[in-house]
């Protein structure tokens, strides 16, 4: 059974169908773009899927559990995790401390442990911190531990934003264009990054994207949308032959 | 390594409340230390024990209230109400004790209630609400009549003799007139023992779990959320803790004073925003710099009482420089300069 099942998934706003009949098949462990000109509804998607925003219609199973109507914070829980297109940070802390927010719902202690500093405190805190410093280690950040957030270099916060996603071990990895505004050393070092991810996780990870090379160069399989509806599903190579595809992109001849 | 930067600066901050003490101690024994300015100690201490509820409020979760008087005065009143009504019937130190759990209770449950409408808004709107929530509980108190006979509490709106109390009955709460003949327990060290623990349970959060989350909301709500924080039950929190500090302030307010009324120069907004100016030049989120901005800008007014008219004119002057000195990009650059001179000589 699929990892991801979306069925007739639609929503409108007001009389724009933003998203419309749109169905999505992604296996555990695959790497799967979401590609499209501009406003063809591939964020719409993404907030459907972390229930941002409720469908009007279609069902959404994660693992064979329904998730659509949970709210995003269930969602979460349920094992989706995101980045976003505008890097969202907790800008005033610290790199250790942004990954560690991800980890509050697996480590867990009361509040008055917390205060007092009591009890299961000290234990969790450590082990917070070494699963933390392990995924930092993976994404190359372990020695900007004490880092603010937001003094870390454009890359490198891309980088901490999919390790806080990962702190929540996600069952599915949803990135949105991971690769904007990065120059194509930056991109490469990305590719290289989500290719980490997937080998020492196991990790299933659906990406919107932008950059062609990005997508033709890691994506096993694709889906295009365009105008809302789905254009053309299936192995990477053969839909970005497909002239319907080409059409879309780059216009008619 | 920063684990222990950090303890190390909690334990500065502890350093100063308690060297302070000391000071003030070794000079009011020795007799260096004038009436005035001994009466001047315990309000000062409670002001900066609401300086670090607000900064939770403001620095830590982020969300701007200009209504903490009015948990000031919940506290202050519920306090009050309990140590007049078991003032022959408890020990003192009992007593004392049992008026910090009602009136931090109180504050704390009202924190929360309030908490539930207000902190559905954001910014400068529920900045606005706030204020409107401490005007309404200064009010409400000004207007209650609230008296205990051998048949039980009487309560009214409308003047004492509505109550129709019995004769062997203690008016409690008479209207604007408040709550007079609390027995005046609170003294300096009480007071400064509580600014510890409300320093130990702010410093401790913010280094908890809850406390990063907490910050996790403050600085991105949506990614807080999709990371998988509970952002209601955080800001409910947050919000919660700071009323309940607040409240203990009020404690100590209330049982420093013989007659107690909800007036505004106390628990108007304009106290509400004296606070918050403590918060902004102590600096946002740095809990240290509240309580030091705290006994500054309370004790320089009140030292200068002397000079009348040049007071607030003195007291505007310390307003600028101390935010040019905290804030403005030179200042802090020369503070670093001198802080790197320091380490590398001791080095």
């Amino acid at each position: 059974m699929a990892l991801l099942q979306v069925n007739n998934l639609s929503i409108a706003f007001g009389g724009l169908r933003a998203v419309d009949d749109f169905s999505l098949e992604i296996e555990k462990g695959e790497l799967y773009g979401l590609i499209g000109p501009n406003g063809a509804g591939k964020t719409t998607v993404f907030n459907l899927l972390t229930g941002v925003y409720k469908p009007n219609e279609g069902i959404i199973r994660l693992d064979g559990e329904d998730i659509t109507r949970k709210n995003t914070i269930e969602i979460n829980h349920a094992g989706i995790a995101r980045t976003f297109q505008n890097i969202r940070l907790f800008h005033q802390m610290s790199v250790i401390d942004n990954v560690k927010v991800g980890l509050t719902e697996r480590f867990k202690y009361s509040g008055i442990e917390g205060v007092l500093h009591v009890g299961r405190y000290k234990a969790m805190e450590k082990a917070m911190d070494e699963e933390a410093m392990k995924l930092l280690k993976v994404f190359g950040l372990d020695s900007e531990r004490d880092v603010l957030a937001s003094n870390l270099p454009y890359g490198k916060q891309r980088k901490l934003e999919i390790a806080r996603a990962m702190a929540t071990s996600p069952k599915l990895l949803l990135l949105d264009e991971p690769a904007a505004g990065m120059n194509p050393n930056e991109t490469a070092e990305l590719m290289e990054t989500i290719a980490l991810v997937r080998k020492e996780f196991n990790m299933t990870i659906l990406l919107i994207e932008h950059d062609m090379k990005l997508v033709s160069g890691i994506c096993e399989k694709l889906t295009v949308l365009n105008f809302g509806r789905v254009l053309k599903q299936g192995e990477t190579k053969e839909v970005l032959d497909d002239p319907e595809v080409i059409k879309a992109y780059l216009g008619e001849d | 390594m920063a684990e222990k930067k950090r303890i190390k600066s909690n334990l500065i901050t502890y350093g100063i409340v308690i060297g302070m003490y000391l000071i003030m101690e070794i000079l009011m024994r020795t007799g260096n230390l004038s009436s005035h300015l001994k009466g001047l100690l315990v309000p000062m201490t409670y002001y900066a024990i609401i300086a670090v509820a607000l900064n939770l409020c403001v620095g830590i979760l982020g969300e701007l209230s200009i209504g903490h008087c009015g948990f000031m005065c919940i506290g202050a009143f519920a306090s009050a109400i309990f140590s007049k009504l078991t003032q022959n019937a408890l020990p003192t130190p009992i007593r004392f004790f049992l008026a910090f759990v009602v009136g931090i209770a109180v504050a704390a449950l009202f924190g929360f209630l309030i908490g539930i409408p207000v902190l559905r808004l954001k910014g400068d709107y529920l900045a606005i609400v706030t204020l409107a929530f401490g005007e309404i509980i200064k009010n409400v108190i000004n207007a209650i009549y609230f008296g205990v006979d051998s048949k039980g509490a009487h309560i009214s709106l409308n003047n004492v003799m509505d109550l129709g109390m019995e004769p062997d009955g203690q008016v409690i709460i008479n209207g604007a007139m408040g709550v007079t003949g609390t027995p005046r327990d609170a003294n300096f060290t009480i007071a400064i023992v509580v600014l510890l623990l409300a320093l130990f349970v702010v410093l401790n959060l913010m280094n908890s779990r809850d406390g990063r989350a907490i910050m996790a909301v403050r600085d991105n709500s949506i990614a807080a959320e999709s990371a998988g924080i509970n952002v209601t039950r955080y800001k409910m929190m947050a919000f919660t803790i700071s009323a309940a500090i607040a409240g203990a302030a009020g404690v100590l307010f209330s049982h420093n004073i013989t007659s107690l009324t909800a007036t505004s120069q106390y628990f108007g907004y304009n106290a509400s925003i004296m606070i918050l100016v403590y918060v902004v030049l102590g600096g946002i989120g740095n809990i240290r710099g509240s309580v030091i901005a705290a006994a500054i800008l309370y004790l320089l007014p009140e030292m200068l009482r002397g000079l009348n008219t040049y007071r607030m004119l003195i007291y505007s002057i310390v307003l600028i420089v101390m935010m040019l000195f905290n804030w403005a990009p030179a200042a802090v650059d020369w503070r670093n300069r001198v802080k790197h001179k320091f380490i590398k000589r001791n080095a």
